[in-house]
């Protein structure tokens, strides 16, 4: 039986403005997950072309979820996103000619070839670089609320991690301390059914992941990672909650993940009924829809939008194709930081 | 200067940091009312608060990772392993995470976590080990391992100072000990230069932490056959002093390296390599090594005094070394 809260979708144009978006911000939201897409989308014709080495990943399905929890964040507020979440990225501003200089290893890429596909952040934005390790990054974004936490700033810190990845211990530790110390902190788990081949009951045995969240001593909430109103409200919540003491929150976003692990993987294993079932549910069309039924989103605009995306990241791919291979001369620099590294504001 | 033993060096050493710099704070297992499990920090609650001296649950990941993003949003962490051995459970967040982020991601990680480790006391297999060799193999990773009460206190303040992840190895067998004296103002000790503990001319020991004392007192049985031996105390690891080992060996021509790790693949191998490739011409005799056995650190005393290089094996090897 499920203990977690199950949330339901919004429902009305009134009920979103009561939860902090106006049209123009619903519009942005919009735009956003269209870049989110298209970046993805533009990055696998270039894995194709053999312009990005190594292999690629995606998440498509999973523009909502990202979006949505990011769209609720404050611009103080940090987060450690991972390879489903572009839309993080995006919808705190970094500029996609980058992100495609990073998918192809050059260097003005946030990590300037050093580290390739979605391990990057730009820590300007309030974003953390994600490892491989997952969920190493819980750790560290609960580390980020326990700083705001003693300096009793008014920020929060959001982790991601997958439901596969919330069978390691990290998880567990992170949950454990950021529970024990009510730490400004809202855990977002990408719940997207398939950890690489495996499913969800082999990687735990409750219903949900957020039931777990009881045992922490805080909330855990479900909701359709689809529905990117419903993601942003309870987002919303939950970080809103974490800046007022009220401690963490456990937000289990329930999607698919549309596509393979990577892009060698065709995900046989998926049966095909879950993914028509699920393309039902396509995030960006189910945004559309609800846009055009309660926002009065018109053809124009819609086509003056889906125009803009595509030309700004047609531009974005010439410039980060103009964007130079890395030197192997400065391979050995930066391994070691200077005190001079630490001269940025947030280090003083 | 006052006279304080190398336990309470290392605790004037954070307390002279958390004082000046209000970025630093203490997190670990039963550092708060307890003062930690070796008393290192008895009495900082009290001074510094519990947001400063935090208690954390029985989780070195969320420590150790916790001290990952605390660093990287401005604070100075210093975390406390109740024992170096424990430091297996963090290796992820200090070798993937932490090692790595400011050379792939630009975000510099100031953090230390101190160690207590080392045996000689029958702590067995899981309380006495010496891991820094393996921390030292891992590129972004600093290495401190302090020998005496003065270093204990400016490189732990040097550490903290440090962009870096720092590794600070606090030996459990010096805690008590080992006293001496210790300036009562802020100083700090640089990583990567080493300290001539004895001035020698016949043969060179280059070692560290405990192992200093060790071959201190080989030193002296053989100053009464009339071998003088020098001690090269290299403070820190990784970086390591390279060019004082050299200058060292150049004097001396004969080369003892010594440690209280285990030997094949310790850092010992590092610094004998590097003196067969640049000071090859140098040398009367080859490098010599002597290190514990290549097994677990030992419970009963009988054969954990087999395992840690005793005096006489130090006496035994600078021996045939003067000898050769």
């Amino acid at each position: 039986m499920a203990i977690a809260r199950e949330a339901q979708p919004v429902g009305s144009l009134h009920e979103v403005r009561e939860a902090g978006l106006d049209r123009e911000d619903l519009l942005g939201v919009y735009r956003n997950m269209l870049v989110t897409r298209g970046v993805e989308e533009r990055g696998h014709i270039l894995y194709r072309q053999g312009k990005i080495p190594g292999s690629f990943y995606t998440g498509r399905g999973n523009e909502a979820a990202s979006v949505g929890v990011a769209t609720a964040m404050g611009p103080e507020d940090v987060g450690a996103p991972l390879h489903r979440d572009m839309g993080v990225h995006i919808t705190r501003g970094v500029e996609p000619w980058r992100i495609f200089a990073q998918y192809m290893g050059r260097q003005d890429g946030p990590t300037h070839g050093r580290d390739g596909n979605v391990h990057m952040a730009d820590s300007q934005l309030g974003l953390i670089a994600m490892v491989s390790h997952l969920p190493a990054m819980l750790p560290v974004a609960t580390g980020c609320a326990l700083a705001f936490r003693i300096r009793e700033e008014p920020r929060v810190a959001v982790g991601w991690f997958g439901e596969g990845a919330s069978a390691r211990g990290d998880a567990h530790e992170s949950m454990t301390f950021a529970g024990t110390r009510k730490l400004p902190m809202v855990f977002v788990c990408d719940n997207n059914q398939w950890a690489y081949s495996t499913p969800t009951h082999y990687e735990f045995a409750t219903e949900h992941v957020a039931d777990r969240a009881d045992a922490y001593g805080f909330e855990g909430v479900v909701v359709d990672g689809t529905d990117v109103l419903a993601v942003y409200r309870e987002a919303r919540r939950a970080i809103d909650k974490a800046r007022a003491g009220g401690g963490p929150t456990l937000l289990e976003c329930l999607t698919l993940r549309m596509e393979g692990h990577a892009v060698h993987d065709d995900a046989f294993y998926v049966p095909k009924p879950l993914f028509e079932r699920w393309a039902e549910s396509d995030p960006i069309e189910r945004f559309r829809t609800w846009l055009r039924d309660n926002a009065e989103l018109t053809d124009e605009e819609e086509d003056e939008i889906a125009s803009g995306v595509k030309r700004h990241l047609a531009t974005a791919l010439e410039r980060a194709e103009e964007s130079p291979q890395p030197d192997p001369a400065n391979l050995t620099e930066g391994v070691y930081a200077s005190p001079e590294d630490l001269d940025t504001p947030h280090h003083k | 200067m006052a006279e304080l033993t190398y336990l309470q060096a290392i605790s004037d050493g954070l307390r002279t940091e958390m004082r000046r710099d209000k970025r630093v704070f203490l997190i670990g297992e039963d550092v708060g009312v307890y003062g930690g499990a070796f008393k290192v920090s008895l009495g900082f609650q009290e001074e510094f608060g519990p947001w400063r001296v935090i208690d954390a649950p029985l989780a070195e990941t969320a420590i150790v990772g916790g001290c990952t993003g605390a660093a990287l949003m401005g604070l100075r962490p210093v975390a406390e392993m109740q024992f170096a051995d424990f430091i297996s459970c963090a290796w992820d967040h200090l070798v993937t995470v932490a090692a790595k982020q400011r050379w792939r991601a630009g975000t510099p990680v100031p953090m230390v976590v101190r160690l207590p480790s080392g045996g000689g006391f029958s702590g067995g297999p899981f309380h006495s080990q010496n891991p820094e060799s393996s921390f030292a193999h891992i590129p972004g990773l600093k290495c401190v391992c302090p020998a005496t009460p003065e270093d204990a206190k400016g490189l732990l303040i040097s550490a903290i100072e440090d962009p870096n992840p720092v590794l600070y190895f606090e030996h459990k067998h010096l805690y008590r000990r080992i006293k001496g004296e210790v300036p009562e103002e802020r100083y700090t000790t640089p990583l990567g230069k080493a300290r001539t503990h004895r001035e020698g001319d016949d043969v060179s020991v280059i070692t560290w932490g405990a192992m200093v004392y060790t071959a201190d007192e080989a030193a002296q049985q053989l100053d009464s056959d009339g071998v003088s031996v020098e001690i090269l105390d290299l403070r820190t690891v990784m970086p390591w002093d390279k060019a004082a080992v050299l200058e060292s060996v150049r004097k001396t021509s004969k080369v003892l390296v010594l440690h209280e790790d285990t030997r094949s693949g310790g850092f010992g191998g590092e610094i004998a390599a590097t003196i067969a490739e640049e000071a090859f011409e140098d040398l009367d005799a080859p490098v010599k090594r002597l290190a514990a056995p290549d097994t677990p650190v030992p419970f009963s005393p009988v054969l954990e005094k087999a395992y840690i290089p005793q005096v006489d094996d130090v006496v035994g090897a600078l021996r045939e070394l003067a000898e050769y």
